[in-house]
């Protein structure tokens, strides 16, 4: 017995070992450890205190990361330096394994679920919580000061031990994150006497009212930045109002749609030195000297560079935001309904404009506008205007991107949903810039090809990755055969990301992109025609990766069966409704997330995910009904 | 007409053709030897032919598909990507804007206001067991046969990009009489839950607000409506 216990000891030893090493050796196929003789060396040339301000000044993760890979010195050096850290999947990596390694670290940005579940296509309760990592890091890491979650579940419990742990805690900043409710949000508010930041974005959040709003400290607060958008129920404006005086350091305020109209301008009278405004709803009534109190509160936020919110904006609210579009960088009108021709007439003042997202109500004109007007726009996102999307009546075409594309030299970030395109568009758009870095085009009716020639959109694409030899993130979308993912493959080599949809002919898809694209490390794939071939082929590849995303194609079971245990070092888990080992291994599975990961398997998975550590399961597995 | 995996076809034999009848694109067709039942026609793909608006105009082709109305690319699950934030503030704008057309009509046999680009067609279904919920086209539909069948397409045979799969039956539902397992119920613009049939379709399309595939166990309380016909025939809407 006690030879059994100890060669399992070993054994974990060992395993614990290889884990560190490769937690180490995590970026990298190359390694480089050299003998003892050579860092005492390094000491001797470099001591620490060198190093360590040497350091200060790579302020890039990644960078970083490559410079923890030369020798040991330098990994012992940079990660007692580093103070912002930021795991892109919350499963790669254990919390206890992260909150030892940077003694210093004041920053945490996690990331959880995958990108898809943006679409619902994740189901409910697969995982992605918060707790795991705050428990570890409120217990060996008390100085943290900011923690940044993104798709992560973060529950009131996760809120209260922050509020409760961290004494100088500054920043929180929840983004698409679920599972709190607004009393987890009063304890933040209540407690952190420091707080800078407190930013919800897109959450959803279980909205008990605005109380808790009135829980920040009585006296100045000092608070930068405040953002309760996602937020549905109102908040007392008496309670807002003295918020606002109370807060001189505020620099950016995101209200929520409930806050209305008129009491805007009281809001802003006390708060005048506001970079970011996120308004209310802009739609109720005003009387005329309402009207032009607001305006003259607007006009007097002389630092404003961003505004957003403008629910519902009424045309006639247009002048009242005249006087702050020639200081616009950012401009977020996708919430405002507002029609073509008066976008136009807000969108002519806003010479400074960078960053604008709009509604495809726009139409080509407005873009044409822009493209004449707002000579330093660098990321433009139109969104869809109706929730029918088969149904569109409004003129928003490819000649839009195209436009913007010729008039706006400075353009590397679109994100562009329309009905339909065409190759020549997409050839004009890459010749004209071939600086993009983010090209996201939607073309919302699947398998649509060019209307013009019925060809694919291959062409357009190609295109696309051969002109822009920068570009980072790419979703394509049309009708595409297997030649558009070969020249991607052949070209992108510098991207990073790939979302794809209904594209597509056969496992050829998959080995392209796989074998071809050099720094690719998210690849997410839904309802596309290719099996286990390429996969099973490409496996080394998926190391090298953060993570892979498939759901609807051809996979089957048997696949990920063996992909399991060909690569320890990646977790791939099914995540489908029927229990895949009550099926035969050729059957295909609904959803497949495979990642690397030093952290070993999950312990958190639901009935319906299946890794191949997982125990076998009796009966029929349900999903998490909310 | 929307699936190429007949029942019928030996199960011995799977073959999923993807035949991309437009644009050019090949043919490729992919021979998998199947399982057997339900778990052999799991994991289809929609296929362009599952969309035949595409390349042509954008006229709803109910004359073809007898019963059935193909999924619309709205229907299908996370498309277009848009998050949710953004999904809810557009249903729920479309759904004031079919308030403000609702007040303002005095006539309201229409339920579409064809002026604005209002959402009325579309409401929610959601089924007993299933996390997800779908949206079914209303205005796509002109009887409860109609809609059944779309329901049972919806929630019993495969669709890929959705978690509603059951996949056990292969027999056709009646989710109207009662027979099944399963009954189709609606909440009506009151709040109250009735079970779906007993009114004229048209009184039904205005007055639904949303869809529920309930277990017949469970749908008890409505189950008096079902046993009394003749009360039900005596109830015509004024």
């Amino acid at each position: 017995m006690a030879s059994v216990s100890l060669l399992f000891v070993t054994l974990l030893s060992v395993t614990l070992y290889i884990n560190i090493k490769s937690f180490i050796l995590w970026d990298q196929s190359q390694t480089f450890l050299p003998s003892l003789s050579d860092s005492v060396l390094m000491d001797r040339r470099f001591p620490f205190k060198v190093l360590e301000h040497i350091f200060s000044f790579v302020d890039s993760n990644e960078d970083r990361n490559s410079v923890s890979l030369v020798c040991k010195s330098w990994f012992e050096t940079e990660r007692r330096t580093r103070k912002r850290v930021f795991v892109g999947n919350c499963y790669a990596v254990s919390p206890l394994k992260v909150a030892r390694r940077f003694p210093k670290m004041r920053s945490l940005t996690l990331k959880g679920k995958p990108h898809f579940a943006d679409y619902n296509l994740v189901p409910d309760g697969w995982g992605g919580y918060a707790w795991p990592w705050i428990e570890a890091m409120a217990a060996r890491r008390p100085l943290l000061e900011e923690i940044r979650l993104k798709r992560m579940v973060v529950t009131d419990e996760c809120l209260e031990k922050i509020a409760a742990s961290f004494r100088d805690f500054k920043s929180l900043v929840l983004t698409s994150c679920e599972g709190f409710s607004t009393d987890g949000i009063a304890a933040i508010a209540s407690t952190c006497r420091k707080l800078r930041n407190l930013e919800l974005r897109e959450c959803i959040v279980d909205d008990l009212g605005g109380d808790w709003l009135s829980y920040f400290p009585e006296t100045s607060t000092s608070l930068v930045s405040l953002d309760f958008s996602c937020l549905d129920s109102e908040v007392k404006l008496s309670d807002l109002e003295r918020l606002l005086s109370r807060s001189p350091n505020l620099k950016s305020l995101k209200l929520n749609r409930s806050v209305t109209l008129d009491v805007l301008e009281s809001l802003l009278r006390r708060a005048p030195q506001l970079v970011e405004l996120g308004t209310g709803s802009f739609s109720d009534e005003l009387d005329p000297e309402e009207i032009s109190k607001l305006t003259k509160a607007l006009s007097e936020l002389k630092q404003l560079k961003s505004l957003s919110g403008l629910w519902d904006l009424l045309p006639e609210y247009i002048p009242v935001l005249y006087s702050v579009c020639p200081r616009l960088t950012s401009l977020n009108l996708s919430y405002a309904t507002v029609q073509m021709p008066d976008l136009i007439d807000l969108l002519s003042r806003c010479s400074k404009l960078q960053k604008l997202w709009v509604m495809d109500l726009i139409e080509d004109k407005g873009l044409k506008t822009v493209a004449l007007c707002c000579k330093e726009l660098r990321e433009l996102r139109v969104f869809p205007s109706g929730a029918d999307l088969d149904e569109t009546d409004v003129t928003l075409t490819e000649q839009g991107l195209v436009s913007v594309s010729e008039g706006c030299q400075k353009l590397e970030s679109v994100l562009y949903f329309c009905v339909q395109f065409t190759n020549a568009a997409l050839v004009s758009i890459a010749k004209n810039r071939p600086n993009f870095r983010c090209f996201r085009l939607c073309v919302m009716e699947p398998f649509a090809p060019d209307y013009r020639t019925q060809q694919p959109l291959d062409e357009g694409f190609k295109a696309i990755v051969e002109r822009c030899k920068d570009l980072r993130r790419l979703s394509v979308s049309g009708l595409l055969t297997d030649k558009a993912f070969e020249y991607i493959g052949v070209h992108a080599k510098k991207l990073r990301m790939l979302s794809i949809a209904f594209a597509g002919d056969s496992d050829l898809m998959l080995h392209h992109l796989l074998s071809g694209c050099e720094s690719l490390k998210k690849l997410e794939i839904r309802d596309c025609p290719f099996g286990d071939t390429a996969l099973l082929e490409n496996a080394a590849k998926l190391e090298t990766m953060r993570s892979l995303w498939m759901s609807s194609c051809f996979v089957s079971f048997g696949a990920c069966k063996q992909l399991s245990q060909k690569m320890p070092r990646l977790n791939v888990e099914v995540i489908d409704e029927h229990p895949p080992k009550t099926r035969p291994d050729s059957s295909p599975v609904e959803r497949i997330y495979i990642y690397r990961t030093v952290a070993g398997p999950r312990l958190d998975t639901p009935e319906f995910v299946w890794t191949i550590h997982k125990k076998p399961e009796v009966g029929v597995s349900r999903l998490a009904i909310r | 007409m929307i699936t190429e995996l007949e029942m019928g076809k030996a199960e011995s034999e799977l073959e999923l053709g993807l035949g991309l009848s437009l644009g050019g694109g090949t043919a490729a067709k992919i021979g998998k030897p199947g399982g057997g039942g339900a778990w052999g026609e799991r994991g289809r793909l929609l296929t362009a032919k599952d969309f035949p608006s595409v390349g042509s105009k954008r006229a709803a082709d109910s004359a073809s598909h007898a019963g059935a109305s193909p999924p619309r690319s709205s229907q299908v699950v996370g498309w277009p990507p848009i998050g949710s934030h953004r999904m809810n503030s557009l249903a729920a704008k479309s759904a004031r804007e079919e308030e403000e057309a609702g007040k303002k009509k005095v006539d309201d046999d229409e339920p579409k206001d064809v002026a604005k680009k209002v959402q009325v067609g579309f409401i929610k279904v959601n089924m007993d067991g299933v996390a997800i919920g779908r949206k079914v086209d209303l205005n796509a539909h002109s009887s409860y046969e109609n809609l059944a069948q779309t329901l049972e397409d919806m929630f019993f045979r495969s669709k890929p990009g959705t978690i509603g799969l059951t996949g056990q039956f292969t027999k056709p539902l009646r989710l109207l009489d009662g027979s099944s397992e399963f009954v189709l119920t609606y909440e009506d613009k009151e709040g109250d839950w009735m079970l779906v049939g007993d009114v004229p379709w048209r009184m039904f399309t205005t007055s639904v607000k949303r869809l529920r595939v309930m277990k017949t166990s469970e749908a008890n309380g409505l189950a008096a409506r079902h046993q009394e016909p003749n009360e039900r025939q005596r109830k015509q809407p004024v």
